[in-house]
């Protein structure tokens, strides 16, 4: 066993060292990863995955020190190999493909002259020789044409060719051991589907070692052998990926698994389970069990000392003092918070609202304007205590539509309606303080959401006073510390600068100062997508459990189809700027599809290995909302075109039954008998 | 709890602090506090120039005419007219200790908002103030000096108004480039979703954001500002005389530099170890704020 070991790690100890002091970010890591295997690791921000890459790699920078312990490559030491060995293990040794595609290529170069540097560095090829290779696995890859492609500059690919072409490059140097680090974190969830099918064929074909390192337990599902899961710098779990998923020992992995929104349960069954408390700071580490502070079976002898790996398995191996009895102490699931009745009163109607921007030299006004159409036709409508979904990839208009409903901009066309009234013409300065005060918005990303400048509770202060709620500096203070105490966190950090604020913190106070005018209308812009999942769950509840109070409206704008189905009432599918389907919650979920949401679940990340999932890819990425296509957006990657048809004319909205709409020119019969996209094996 | 909530009570409509992190920090970076040494040097020589046993400025030594050179009474020697070098370089620094920050403070003053409103609003705002700015750059800036001062007559208060004139644009450039990263932030947005005015935006919600390369700005400003001074002086536009003029000062001894050179080197060497002082300050705080 030990003998096709490719990469092993011995009781590694990583230090980082600043003027601050030693902060160890890896206290004691052994890791065996063997010839052939795909091996995932899996953990929350800031828990030691990036560290443990730049170990395997000897190049932890100036400040970073492995002090004790052996990382052994292919039977070399990477700690004490001299600066060539590291090179000649960097080049052909191990590859690495990281997060960012565009921080990877260079963008003054052309695609092709960055390939063909790589054999020529590390093989000593000849220019003709390298290109013939580059060529080679640039159809690897399924890029077509890649003549075309190595002639052209990064700018010029889409964000999933990039990472094709950075992966491609990662191969060329022939690599015993690929490395990856999130490497579809930033893609669209179709375009990751489909970069993972590859990894998971090109890994068949040069049968290619794989560390794959990310946050999303469905994408480790879906390529991985077996999983580590890492909890500040320690493995806390280590499993075949379907034991994992189905027997998890640890509560760390436990808890994160049941953070995780999954697509087949929704708010009415179940709620998430959050993990109590933050992870602490690398410097302030416990002692023992790291997760021992916010464990629902903490004991004292957890704190006593480090907590050694036993097995609970064939190939599983826990660091838990108290394994075998977690079933009585960490409860699987959790009950559901009562969501808020949908009631009969229609806060938001949308009537063929338009968004377009005019693009070109408007400043002359001469030649052809073009026209990029953001939204086209918006047509739905949200009651009172609803939570209306809106999803779709980039590009598709979701986050226009959230910024006309809130007032940041105006529509070109159509009716939008708030309690009667039609927004659509006002922005915010020319809407009454009601009107503002009713329709607020939840922002995506939490580290802009909050001005650095002024304290956590500066704005909701602020809004407290513009609406007119509080008058005096008396008032403002009470109500800041109760719309604080509505989100669960502690008044104290009202008084705080963002900066001292978690990811998760911010957005809290985002919601309190979303709620500070009691809005009538949530817009949610993708709030927890920037977050860890486990910190995800809790915001989530948070929302879940207001909204069931105040009973109001939320729009929730999404790319998270397992997300959307937890917590939505009825669902908007968009592409390209267009409404392709929508309907009840569960209609969306099952047949009849539309193609597009057919595919879109198919391409999912489940995080369940034993779920079958049709496979079903989209080829190309969406095509640009400038000069849209006359018929169906859709059709240009509909997996299921039926011919000329689509392309020339607007598909018709089809009637599914029970409020579900489908625009497509298929029949609804037809679309009725697909087959379901999620299925248990078998 | 009740102690720290009622301690914290005033605080939360309250204006936020003034003193930013930057400058508490500022004792870590040994560049920023190099440079601070220096400037503090002669902002104390400055302060107590009425209480050192020094000569007054303007007062003759005829003795010393016939050898200048450095001396026991005369510590930097005296110059083409017998006047103790050391105290009109200490009487000196009062001058330029004073115009050079209040000239930089004014261009702020008017430089600030035009970026503001260039960047904030955008449209034919951002095309008038931007293309008025880029017209003032354009000129040769010790030209545009000549010509002003020569004009209006070389006096402090037209000193400040040169510079304001011609820094003012470089300034509205910087906080136009930083207002337009920030403007589509959503903090901007949540504060316009709960229609605060224009003003409060730039000023409260903007402003505050981009003090980081401000500080570093308008101490380099104030550097070459004293550099701005000494050209003047040396142009025999500065301070009217006799009182102590760096720039006139070197330029006095430019006509015997050749026997004479401490005439015009101490001077200098003034002038240099100020902008020095104020150029490191500046590299300390810039640093400070990149590792924020």
């Amino acid at each position: 066993m030990a003998g096709d070991a490719l990469l092993t790690l011995d009781r590694v100890r990583v230090d980082y060292h600043s003027a601050l002091g030693v902060v160890t970010a890896l206290p004691d890591l052994s890791l065996t990863i063997r010839r052939g295997e795909s091996y995932g690791i899996v953990g929350e921000s800031g828990c030691g995955k990036s560290t443990l890459l730049m170990a395997i790699l000897g190049y932890l920078g100036a400040t970073g020190r492995v002090s004790r312990g052996r990382i052994d490559f292919d039977g070399i030491d990477v700690g004490t190999a001299s600066r060539e060995a590291l090179a000649r293990i960097r080049g052909r040794g191990i590859s690495i493909v990281y997060q960012d595609p565009n921080a990877a290529l260079n963008p003054t170069l052309t695609i092709g002259r960055q390939l063909v540097e790589v054999p020529m560095l590390h093989e000593g090829l000849d220019e003709a020789a390298a290109r013939q290779k580059a060529r080679r696995i640039l159809s690897d890859v399924h890029l077509p044409d890649p003549d075309a492609v190595m002639a052209r500059y990064p700018h010029q690919l889409s964000g999933g060719q990039k990472q094709r072409v950075v992966i491609a490059m990662a191969l060329l140097a022939n690599p015993k051991l690929l490395l990856l680090d999130e490497p579809t974190t930033g893609l669209d969830v179709t375009v990751e589907a489909a970069v993972l099918d590859l990894v998971n064929e090109l890994r068949e074909k040069y049968g290619t070692t794989l560390l794959y390192i990310s946050h999303n337990l469905g994408v480790i599902a879906k390529v991985c052998d077996r999983v580590g899961v890492m909890y500040l710098g320690e493995l806390v779990e280590e499993a075949p990926v379907r034991e994992l998923f189905a027997h998890p020992r640890h509560p760390y992995t436990r808890r994160l698994l049941a953070c995780v929104p999954r697509l087949d349960t929704d708010k009415h069954e179940t709620s998430f389970l959050p993990i109590p408390g933050q992870p602490p700071a690398l410097a302030a580490r416990p002692p023992g069990c790291p997760f021992g502070p916010r464990c629902a079976g903490f004991e004292e002898r957890c704190a006593a000392g480090p907590v050694p790996a036993e097995a609970a398995g064939d190939g599983h191996a826990v660091r838990c003092l108290r394994w075998r009895e977690v079933d009585g102490f960490d409860a699987g699931a959790n009950e559901a918070v009562r969501p808020a009745p949908v009631q009969p009163e229609t806060v938001l109607e949308a009537r063929d609202l338009s968004k377009v921007y005019a693009l070109g030299n408007a400043f002359f006004g001469m030649g052809a304007t073009r026209q990029l159409v953001a939204n086209e036709d918006l047509t739905f409508d949200a009651s009172k205590g609803e939570i209306l979904a809106i999803v779709g990839e980039s590009g598709s208009g979701k986050s226009t539509f959230a910024r006309v409903l809130a007032g940041l901009q105006d529509a070109s066309g159509g009716k939008l309606m708030v309690l009667g009234q039609d927004l659509s013409r006002l922005p915010a300065q020319r809407r009454t303080l009601e009107q503002l005060a009713a329709v607020q918005m939840v922002f995506q990303n939490p580290d802009a959401t909050l001005n650095p400048s002024h304290t956590a509770g500066f704005s909701i202060g602020r809004a407290l006073r513009k609406f007119g709620i509080a008058k005096s500096s008396r008032d403002v203070e009470t109500q800041v510390h109760e719309l604080f105490d509505m989100v669960r966190l502690s008044p104290e950090l009202a008084h705080q600068k963002p900066g001292r604020l978690s990811g998760g913190q911010k957005q809290r106070v985002a919601i309190a100062r979303a709620f500070a005018g009691d809005p009538a209308l949530l817009v949610a812009d993708e709030p927890v997508s920037a977050l860890d999942v486990s910190v995800q769950a809790a915001i989530v509840n948070l929302l879940l459990q207001i909204q069931a109070r105040k009973a109001s409206t939320i729009v929730f704008i999404s790319h998270d189809l397992a997300l959307v189905r937890h917590l939505a009432d009825r669902v908007v599918v968009m592409y390209l700027g267009r409404v392709m389907e929508m309907g009840p919650v569960k209609s969306i979920f099952a047949p009849p599809y539309h193609p597009y949401t057919e595919a879109l679940l198919a391409a999912v990340p489940v995080p369940d290995p034993s779920v079958r999932q049709k496979h079903l890819r989209l080829q190309g990425e969406p095509p640009s909302p400038i000069d849209v296509p006359k018929g169906c957006r859709f059709a240009g990657r509909c997996p299921r075109r039926i011919g000329p048809e689509c392309d020339a004319t607007p598909p018709p909205l089809r009637d599914a039954g029970g409020g579900h709409f489908i625009e497509c020119h298929i029949p609804i019969e037809d679309l009725r008998n697909a087959a379901p996209v999620l299925g248990p094996e078998g | 709890m009740s102690a720290a909530t009622d301690k914290a009570s005033t605080a939360v409509a309250a204006v936020p602090r003034k003193a930013p992190g930057l400058l508490r920090r500022l004792p870590t970076s040994r560049v920023a506090m190099v440079g601070l040494a220096l400037i503090l040097v002669w902002v104390v020589l400055a302060l107590l120039a009425p209480f050192l046993p020094l000569d007054p400025p303007n007062k003759q030594d005829l003795m010393a005419l016939a050898n200048p050179l450095p001396s026991a009474k005369h510590w930097l020697g005296t110059d083409f007219k017998g006047r103790d070098i050391l105290s009109r370089l200490i009487w000196g620094a009062r001058t330029v200790l004073t115009v050079a920050p209040a000239a930089a403070l004014c261009a702020y003053v008017v430089g600030c908002p035009l970026g503001l409103a260039a960047g904030y609003f955008g449209g034919w705002v951002d095309t008038v103030i931007s293309r008025a700015s880029d017209i003032i750059l354009s000129f040769p800036i010790i030209i545009l000096y000549v010509i002003l001062i020569a004009n209006i007559g070389p006096s402090v208060l037209n000193i400040v108004l040169a510079v304001t004139l011609t820094a003012a644009p470089g300034i509205a450039r910087i906080v136009r480039g930083l207002t337009i990263e920030q403007r589509h932030l959503d903090y901007v947005a949540a504060a316009q979703l709960r229609r605060e005015s224009a003003l409060w935006i730039m000023f409260v919600e903007l402003l505050p954001n981009c003090r980081g390369p401000l500080i570093t700005d308008f101490c380099l400003r104030v550097g070459y500002t004293i550099i701005t001074i000494g050209i003047l002086g040396f142009l025999g536009l500065g301070l009217p005389p006799p009182d102590p003029d760096w720039g006139t000062m070197v330029k006095e001894g430019t006509a015997m530099i050749s026997v004479r050179p401490h005439m015009s080197l101490f001077p200098a060497m003034a002038i240099v170890s100020l902008i020095l002082g104020f150029n490191l300050l500046a590299d300390g705080v810039r640093e400070l704020s990149l590792r924020e």
